[in-house]
């Protein structure tokens, strides 16, 4: 292979910013930000409305009858949002990025490849889960749901790794500015991949769960003194639970990840972190505003970092001094964002806790308002952390697109323009946005009724 | 063969299933277009709302297929293509998402504006998606777009005469496969007038698309001329074979035998999307980048082999399950949990 094909223009390092560096970012952000949240559905919704629909075969139970059917047909709607807004994304990475394409497709492009088998799959299922609900006998039926689950487990993971391999790259060797010596599985198998794609899945669960149960919660909101129906109790029971037996395990896997970090980014942990001066005995920090090498107002746990990652107080902990000034990542973004996913994370452990209580105590949903006000605003607060969790991710690399190989300003397309698709696709997704909430509280409002999930108007 | 033309040729079949199954779901929001008011366009409307959901979804992924095994196994020809052509890629994709969201809103909302918008919006971006696919193929066919980020012309590599045949090509070639399945699909549900309908509708269509091919040519001469070479050298035999089956397909309209227009349509536009390749192989990007240069590592192309076979081993199966399931008359005595029967036979979908 000639010097990566590249041709003439677009060699190796450019001196210049490319003018719309920022609007590609922007752009990917946009788009990744939005993908994610469908997405998230896409994992988790089956396994729930399975669920639901098993309850319902089983114990011949209407409401959860009407609750599986109720979110096969969300769940039809948000696959299709999720699946063309997954397509966007695979153009955006030659159209924004074909620096990154150009060089490490052979690396990075697998874990796609074997994702788009995943979804391929996953779509073949949804169709026939969501079509099939009355042409298939109820058990065979059920069972078309657990290949659509796996697809989607699978797909996740897969397109985690892709991520993972940015934050570690692996499987190969550069020498002479060429890439040698590719092994696409290692790069699949990168350092990170396992804890990546564990800390997303859960927190996919815990979106999903919280979500749904948040949607419930207003109605019993509503339903004030008439007492909430059973269908709404089950509405909001069956994904909370899900959801609060995920938040204590997603603590325990954010330990993980960020063990990982520290071992392989060390950038990165110092920016989470926001942490400037090298050194033994670190703090743990919460909040503030880092200023010049200082941060500024936050509240701080003696030792804590070094204890977290070497559990030893004296354990040195590297700090942004370490790297060099053009090569540190924004701190304060990636440092805030990191604090508000922990501190949801264990806001979220909190309101577990809460439903495990009483669960314990009186088998049944703590009787304050607050409880289903706080679970109201629990899906918000999950797809928060999961964005902001995202955001310390990515914009902790930068300036890195690959970890300390290529950076996002020499990946970037050349193409004049790229600003006015920026602002093309902005105007595109906030109205995908208004009508796909809008479609959802419709489908919430309306419980139910007719046949199949997706065949409304052809009742004959 | 090479490991490199195996992983090609394997997505080479991507993109033919593409333009088949994909192809086919564009066609019918193009018949929709041409429906009619929501009174008149009532009939060929539930029908194409009832073929084309089950799998749709299922459909479009071949497109995702294409794109990934393009860029794992063909770096530098993906980062050329998407950089230069990023104006139609966006445009199609802003389609891809009109298309996809209105389909699956129009079925959760049930305020009679609110469905006609979203039935316009997916007719509407159902012609405009292909229009700017086939100027991409154009653009590429034609050899405009040269190795390198964003080296070609932002512009020009897709508007021009090439492209525009391309795209109106491909828009005539999705209406067609839509009128012929979708014959075969009234034909199932026993609506003789559907069956006459959009047996009419693919006649028109192949009439049309047959004689813009025929005018094309003269456009690749002096437009694309390396193009135009392989095409009536290598390639000749497959574009005879596409008229012959292209003529087969109306034929087989004519005399209302469907299922075998069916399979003459698929022949024909088969052809041409392998004669295009037999043209211009050896090259991925005329007239600079071969296939040979553009592909990735060893390492990276067994991977892929790897990969795509056992891809294969699950998907074929599933795909097999979802075609059979939808085709099949309906077994309609299920029960539904709630103990409800399902509801008495119905057209059944296409495929
Ligand atoms: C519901 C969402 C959610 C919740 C409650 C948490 N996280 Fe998280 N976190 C994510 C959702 C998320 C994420 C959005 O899914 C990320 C982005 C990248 C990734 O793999 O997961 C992430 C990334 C991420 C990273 C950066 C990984 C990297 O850059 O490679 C760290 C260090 C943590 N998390 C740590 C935690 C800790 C210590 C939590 C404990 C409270 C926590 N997360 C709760
Ligand atoms: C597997 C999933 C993902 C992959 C492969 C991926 C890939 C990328 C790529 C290629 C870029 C551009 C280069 C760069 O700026 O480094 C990027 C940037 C970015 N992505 Fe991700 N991303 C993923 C998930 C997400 C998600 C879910 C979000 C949610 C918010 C996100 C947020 C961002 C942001 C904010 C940027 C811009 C960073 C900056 O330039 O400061 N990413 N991502
Ligand atoms: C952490 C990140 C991601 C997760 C968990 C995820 C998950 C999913 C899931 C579950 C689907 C199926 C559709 C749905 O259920 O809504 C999907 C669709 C898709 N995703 Fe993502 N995705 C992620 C990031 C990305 C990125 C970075 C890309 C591309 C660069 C991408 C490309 C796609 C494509 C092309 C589809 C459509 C496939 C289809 O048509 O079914 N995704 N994604």
């Amino acid at each position: 292979m000639d010097a990566l094909g590249m041709g003439g223009s677009g060699g190796m390092f450019t001196l210049a910013l490319p003018p719309d560096l920022l609007h590609a970012r922007m752009q990917m952000a946009l788009s990744l930000g939005w993908h994610i949240v469908v997405a998230c559905f896409g994992v988790a919704f089956p396994p729930m409305a399975l669920f639901a629909e098993w309850r319902a075969h089983r114990a011949q139970d209407q409401d959860m009858n009407a609750l599986a059917r109720t979110w096969a047909k969300a769940l039809g709607v948000l696959f299709a949002v999720g699946a063309v807004s997954g397509t966007i994304l695979s153009f955006e990475m030659g159209m924004l990025w074909p620096g990154l394409m150009a060089r490490f497709g052979q690396i990075y492009g697998f874990p796609f490849t074997l994702e788009g088998f995943a979804f391929f799959i996953e779509a073949i299922f949804v169709g026939v889960y969501l079509y099939g609900w009355d042409r298939l006998p109820p058990r065979l039926h059920l069972l078309s749901g657990f290949p659509m689950i796996a697809a989607g487990v699978a797909g996740a993971f897969f397109v985690v790794a892709a991520n993972g391999w940015m934050n570690t790259p692996t499987g190969f060797e550069i020498r002479d500015g060429q890439v040698m010596n590719v092994d696409p599985w290692a790069g699949l198998l990168n350092p990170s991949t396992a804890a990546q794609s564990v800390h997303m899945i859960l927190a996919a669960i815990m979106v999903t769960g919280f979500c749904v149960a948040s949607v419930y919660a207003v109605g019993m909101l509503r339903a004030g003194t008439s007492g909430p129906s059973r269908y709404h109790r089950l509405g909001l029971l069956v994904p909370l639970t899900v959801a609060a037996i995920t938040a204590p395990i997603q603590i325990v896997v954010g330990d993980w990840i960020a063990n990982m970090v520290a071992a392989h980014q060390p950038a990165k942990l110092a920016a989470l972190e926001a942490l400037y001066p090298s050194g033994t005995h670190v703090p743990l920090s919460f909040g503030g505003i880092y200023l010049d090498g200082k941060l500024v107002g936050a509240i701080q746990i003696p030792d804590g970092l070094s204890l977290l990652i070497h559990h030893d107080p004296g354990g040195f902990v590297p700090g942004l001094d370490r790297v060099p000034a053009q090569l540190r990542p924004p701190v304060n973004l990636t440092h805030l964002s990191y604090d508000l996913m922990v501190a949801i994370g264990f806001a979220l452990l909190a309101l577990a806790a809460w439903l495990g209580w009483a669960w314990w105590r009186h088998r049944d949903i703590p009787r304050s308002a607050w409880f289903l006000r706080a679970v109201a605003l629990s899906g918000a607060a999950a797809v928060t952390a999961l964005e902001a969790g995202w955001t310390a991710t990515e914009v902790g690399r930068q300036p890195w697109i690959v970890y300390q190989i290529l950076l996002t300003r020499d990946a970037v397309s050349t193409a004049p323009g790229l600003r006015i698709g920026f602002y093309l696709v902005l105007a595109v997704y906030i109205v995908l946005t208004v009508m796909t909430v809008y479609v959802l509280r419709r489908l919430a409002r309306v419980p139910e009724a007719t046949i199949a999930p997706q065949e409304l108007e052809t009742t004959p | 063969m090479t490991a490199a033309e195996g992983v090609l040729a394997i997505m080479w079949v991507g993109l033919t299933a593409y333009a088949l199954f994909g192809g086919a779901d564009f066609g019918a929001g193009f018949w929709e277009l041409l429906a009619g008011g929501t009174e008149r366009g009532r009939a060929p409307r539930r029908l194409i709302e009832h073929s084309i959901g089950p799998v749709w979804e299922a459909n479009h992924v071949w497109l995702i297929f294409v794109l990934v095994v393009l860029w794992t196994s063909f770096p530098p020809a993906f980062a050329a293509i998407a950089s230069t052509l990023y104006i139609p890629l966006t445009l199609a994709a802003l389609g891809m998402i009109a298309r996809g969201s209105a389909f699956a809103f129009r079925h959760s909302v049930d305020q009679p504006a609110l469905q006609q918008l979203f039935g316009a919006s997916f007719a509407f971006s159902s012609v405009a998606t292909p229009f700017f696919l086939g100027t991409i193929a154009g653009a590429v066919a034609s050899g405009r777009v040269p190795p390198g980020i964003a080296t070609g012309d932002v512009i020009s590599s897709w508007l021009n005469p090439t492209s525009v045949l391309g795209g109106v090509i491909a828009v005539g070639v999705c209406a067609f496969l839509a009128g012929v399945y979708l014959c075969a699909d009234a034909q199932r549900g026993d609506d003789t007038t559907l069956v006459e309908y959009f047996r009419v509708r693919a006649l028109v269509s192949a009439v049309v698309v047959g004689a813009v091919a025929l005018a094309g040519i003269a456009v690749l001469r002096v437009d694309a001329a390396a193009l135009f070479d392989g095409l009536i050298s290598r390639g000749l035999p497959l574009i005879i074979a596409s008229a012959a089956a292209g003529i087969g397909a109306i034929v087989s309209l004519a005399r209302r035998r469907f299922g075998m227009a069916r399979v003459a349509a698929a022949l024909a536009v088969t052809a041409v999307i392998w004669g295009w390749a037999l043209a211009q192989f050896p090259y991925l990007l005329q007239p600079q980048l071969t296939i040979a240069a553009a592909a990735a590592p060893a390492a990276t192309l067994r991977a892929m082999l790897i990969s795509l076979v056992v891809g294969a081993a699950l998907l074929v199966p599933s795909l097999i399950f979802l075609f059979t399931l939808f085709q099949r008359a309906e077994a309609s005595t299920a029960i539904t949990p709630s103990g409800r029967t399902a509801r008495p036979p119905r057209p059944g979908p296409r495929r």
